[in-house]
């Protein structure tokens, strides 16, 4: 295929051994994004870019940082006060850590609200569940190499919960740990796959990016795209509205870590760690809050650790426990209720996982926690069901237009953004 | 696009309510300690400085009584020429301190005047040597005290100025330690380390106990973040930048978009 | 929003096109900003950190060291040769003319007390530790030091006479504080 730079003969002659300008071309420029995508689709782009910026900062941290149990929060504090910029490169990676995950939240969101997991897209929604999971582990170990009081204590109690796995838990967590408690071997080891996981995760999201690309993306309408006058090339419409997306997260990033750097943190991940002294409260980062009330909600130590590993890996399953044959939310009035439902339960269980399981705490953890089962063993299926949902649009484009002659209808200019942007445009 | 604005609306004010609350569950000092109150600070707020002479006589309150105790690991001699000292006086305040070197020609370690590329030497050889001179209890370095603490420099302030005589009725001190009203449980293992007049300043301000008290939290809070001013001011560069920078590209957007109608 | 305010704007092609342009000029030079501006700190943080510089100086006693003998003191992580020198050596470096040298320069200028010689160790070819500070070291050729990687020989004033060694043995900056003290770097 031939793109605009195909004038230029060494393009050309580059492009006939290796096609990266038509490859580009093809899935950068001319790619058919539906064009009435709202903001909400900015936050996969931005995902990317924030696996880059965690790269890029994360690689810079590792020439100064030392992997040992003596000298890692020398070093830490080495970064902070005699590298240059290293105090920048510090709260940039700690605080970007929280922005991927604020994006990636966002992102699974508008997943589960548009219905973007279902067919033909089942693939490309594991592909996200285990780049979920790959950044929760390179998050955890992560964490732990600061070598704070928090780091010490997190990574123990964390890698103790695979003690609860039957016959072989002893072993395999004395196998992880590389000794019979948390200690330099565990240190040295976390390092390194915390320098591994973000490329696996590359792999991943190359896979996630190449699945979208074949069965395109999925819209707010939730109906397919039915003819080209349903889509608009990718490139410029998506590629500058992502760079305004781009620009808001930067501002909200930069106000963290210019700021506020410690806010999301902990105070005691600035004492040193300490085998022989416990904090009083132990809490993980806030990103893995809900996990942590779900893990605390059952009495079991095994059904706690089976229980919030299910909570993520049921969304495995969501294709087909979902069984409503209509996508989108927006025409799904009773599942929309319950979609906002849930997100409230995820905010709940977050905000149990920061308080000591006391008092009703307890309780309010554990009816979260069947509740949070319970939106997809029982209420999604039954939904698909029973629920009347809403006619749907007969195609994209006749919907924007639809959407435009009722603006033109109510004497609002053409492009001015009134009322709800199923035009996708402002 | 009401709907949709209402909608981040409310995810952003969950968020904040959230870990505000989740914050403010773990802020709270165990049962019943209150939160140290905020004090008035210069160097808090988007374009808070710190103030050279009060870092000055904050280091010198460190120096004359804070230092017998307790270490300052992370800070380097040549790290006061950040707080105003000229290198000449940074080599004279080094020197004053000896530091351990070696080993020498003959295998032996030696004791040698500190240069400003040294730091801090700690006042005990070890934790233990630590606890044995101070009752069992260990004096933490205090390079990042401020931020290894729930209430940060209030509860610094809050510590310092907090000492009660005499427990109040009811509780049973046990030896050796003092009533505080902020430490978590009361009971604090250091003795009162400020009263009034307790230095007598360079710069011969007024040594009360809550100017004491304050010199010596806004040295603390520079030890923990010496970054802190060019932090802010590259903040605010890059801050307005970016916005500038959306804002041009957001009306770009427009204009690209407007074309598909 | 915009679009009725356009109304009271310019709407003449020519106006359209100039605004466009701008807009496409301002947002493509803040972009090449941007891009300096998140290079140019991932370039820094590579510099030398603060506590490195530092340590860019080193202190050396040197009323221990008798005439003829040598000592090696370490400065930034690499060896330096001290030789308190005898007369022989000194005439032996000042007898050479300057112009006949590979790399001339004259022993005057690589000393400032010319009992004292004062280099970096670090052979100039291809950075190996040139022998002849050890008491029984091979000297080479001119009396001063021998490079054993390959075959560099230096003179009494630490020139290169031989060799595949482009330039003299460096001399670092130092200063004395006083008889007994030398300060390097």
């Amino acid at each position: 295929m031939t793109t605009p730079l195909h004038r230029y003969r060494v393009v050309q002659w580059i492009d006939y051994r290796l096609p990266i300008f038509s490859w580009a071309n093809e899935h950068l420029v001319e790619y058919p994004a539906p064009r009435n995508l709202n903001y909400w689709w900015n936050f996969g782009s931005l995902a990317g870019i924030m696996l880059v910026v965690q790269i890029v900062t994360g690689i810079i941290l590792a020439m100064h940082y030392t992997p040992h149990v003596d000298l890692a929060f020398n070093s830490t504090e080495h970064i902070m006060r005699d590298v240059e910029w290293g105090w920048m490169m510090r709260y940039i990676h700690a605080n970007g850590a929280s922005m991927f995950f604020v994006v990636i939240y966002i992102h699974i969101f508008r997943g589960f609200y548009y219905g973007s997991y279902k067919s033909p897209r089942e693939i490309l929604w594991w592909m996200g569940v285990v780049i979920l999971f790959l950044m929760m582990g390179a998050s955890f170990l992560g964490y732990v190499l600061p070598w704070g009081q928090m780091s010490f204590w997190a990574a123990t109690v964390i890698t103790n919960l695979i003690s609860a796995i039957p016959w072989i838990g002893e072993t395999l967590v004395q196998w992880l740990w590389g000794g019979f408690s948390v200690d330099n071997p565990t240190l040295n080891r976390f390092f390194s796959l915390h320098y591994l996981l973000p490329f696996l995760l590359c792999g991943v999201v190359f896979l996630h990016l190449w699945a979208l690309h074949h069965r395109k993306s999925n819209n707010p309408l939730g109906i397919d795209i039915k003819s080209s006058k349903d889509t608009i090339p990718f490139s410029p419409y998506y590629t500058v509205k992502d760079m305004v997306g781009l620009g808001v997260m930067f501002f909200v990033l930069a106000i963290f870590v210019f700021y506020l750097p410690n806010f999301l943190g902990e105070s005691i991940n600035y004492i040193k760690a300490d085998p022989l002294v416990t904090p009083p409260h132990i809490v993980p980062e806030w990103y893995f809050l809900p996990y942590y009330a779900i893990l605390r909600a059952v009495p079991d130590k095994l059904g706690g650790v089976i229980a919030m590993v299910a909570s993520i890996a049921i969304l495995f399953v969501l294709p087909w426990l979902d069984t409503s044959k209509v996508r989108s939310a927006r025409f799904r009035p009773v599942y929309k209720q319950f979609f906002w439902i849930f997100l409230a339960d995820c905010f709940v269980l977050g905000w149990v996982g920061a308080n000591p399981p006391e008092g009703a705490f307890i309780l309010i953890g554990r009816i979260c926690s069947i509740y949070y089962f319970a939106h997809f063993l029982i209420i999604l299926p039954l939904l698909g069901k029973f629920e009347r949902t809403k006619p749907l649009p007969e195609s994209i484009h006749q919907a924007v237009l639809d959407k435009q002659g009722g603006d033109q209808a109510s004497g609002a200019p053409p492009g001015s953004s009134s009322g709800s942007a199923s035009g996708g445009s402002s | 696009m009401r709907a949709q604005l209402l909608a981040i609306a409310v995810v952003v004010g969950l968020v904040f309510a959230g870990t505000s609350m989740a914050f403010s569950g773990t802020a709270q000092a165990s049962g019943g300690t209150p939160e140290a109150p905020d004090h008035d600070w210069k160097h808090t707020g988007v374009f808070g400085t710190f103030d050279r002479a009060e870092l000055q006589r904050g280091f010198q309150v460190f120096q004359e009584v804070c230092a017998s105790c307790h270490s300052l690991e992370f800070i380097a001699f040549r790290n006061l020429m950040e707080i105003g000292f000229s290198e000449e006086q940074v080599k004279a305040i080094a020197a004053e301190y000896e530091v351990e070197d070696g080993p020498d020609n003959e295998g032996e370690m030696f004791m040698r005047a500190a240069r400003p590329s040294d730091y801090f030497p700690a006042p005990f050889a070890n934790s233990q040597a630590a606890r044995f001179a101070n009752g069992g209890a260990m004096p933490p370095d205090l390079s990042v005290i401020v931020k290894a603490r729930d209430g940060g420099i209030n509860y610094l302030y809050g510590i310092l100025t907090g000492y009660e005589e005499e427990a109040p009725e009811g509780v049973d001190l046990a030896e050796g330690m003092s009533y505080n009203h902020y430490f978590p449980g009361h009971q604090i293992a250091m003795p009162e380390p400020l009263y009034e007049e307790a230095v007598e300043y360079a710069d011969s301000t007024e040594p009360t106990l809550e100017q004491l008290a304050n010199d010596v939290s806004v040295f603390l809070a520079w030890t923990a973040e010496p970054e802190m001013e060019i932090r802010k001011k590259t903040g605010l560069k890059v801050l307005i930048f970016i916005a500038i920078f959306t804002g041009l590209v957001y009306i770009i957007k427009r204009r690209i978009w407007a074309k598909l109608h | 929003m915009a679009e009725t305010a356009s109304e009271s704007e310019q709407t003449s092609p020519q106006g359209e096109e100039t605004r466009r342009d701008f807009l496409i000029l301002a947002a493509g030079a803040m972009g090449a900003m941007s891009v300096v501006g998140i290079a140019w700190p991932l370039i820094e943080t590579m510099n030398p950190s603060a506590d490195v510089l530092a340590l860019s100086t080193t202190e050396v006693d040197i009323s221990g060291v008798t005439v003829g003998q040598s000592i090696t003191v370490k400065w930034r992580g690499k060896p330096v040769f001290i030789r308190r020198r005898t007369q022989e050596e000194i005439d032996a470096a000042r007898a050479m003319a300057t112009d006949e040298l590979s790399d001339p320069e004259s022993d005057e200028a690589r000393v400032q007390q010319a009992e004292w010689l004062i280099l970096v160790g670090v052979c100039t070819h291809l950075g190996c530790i040139p022998l002849g500070n050890k008491f029984g070291d091979p000297r080479g050729d001119f009396g001063g030091w021998f490079c054993p990687c390959h075959g560099s020989h230096y003179d009494t004033s630490g020139r290169i006479r031989q060799g595949p060694a482009p330039k003299n043995l460096e001399v670092p900056t130092y200063k004395f504080l006083d008889d007994t003290l030398v300060q390097i770097g």
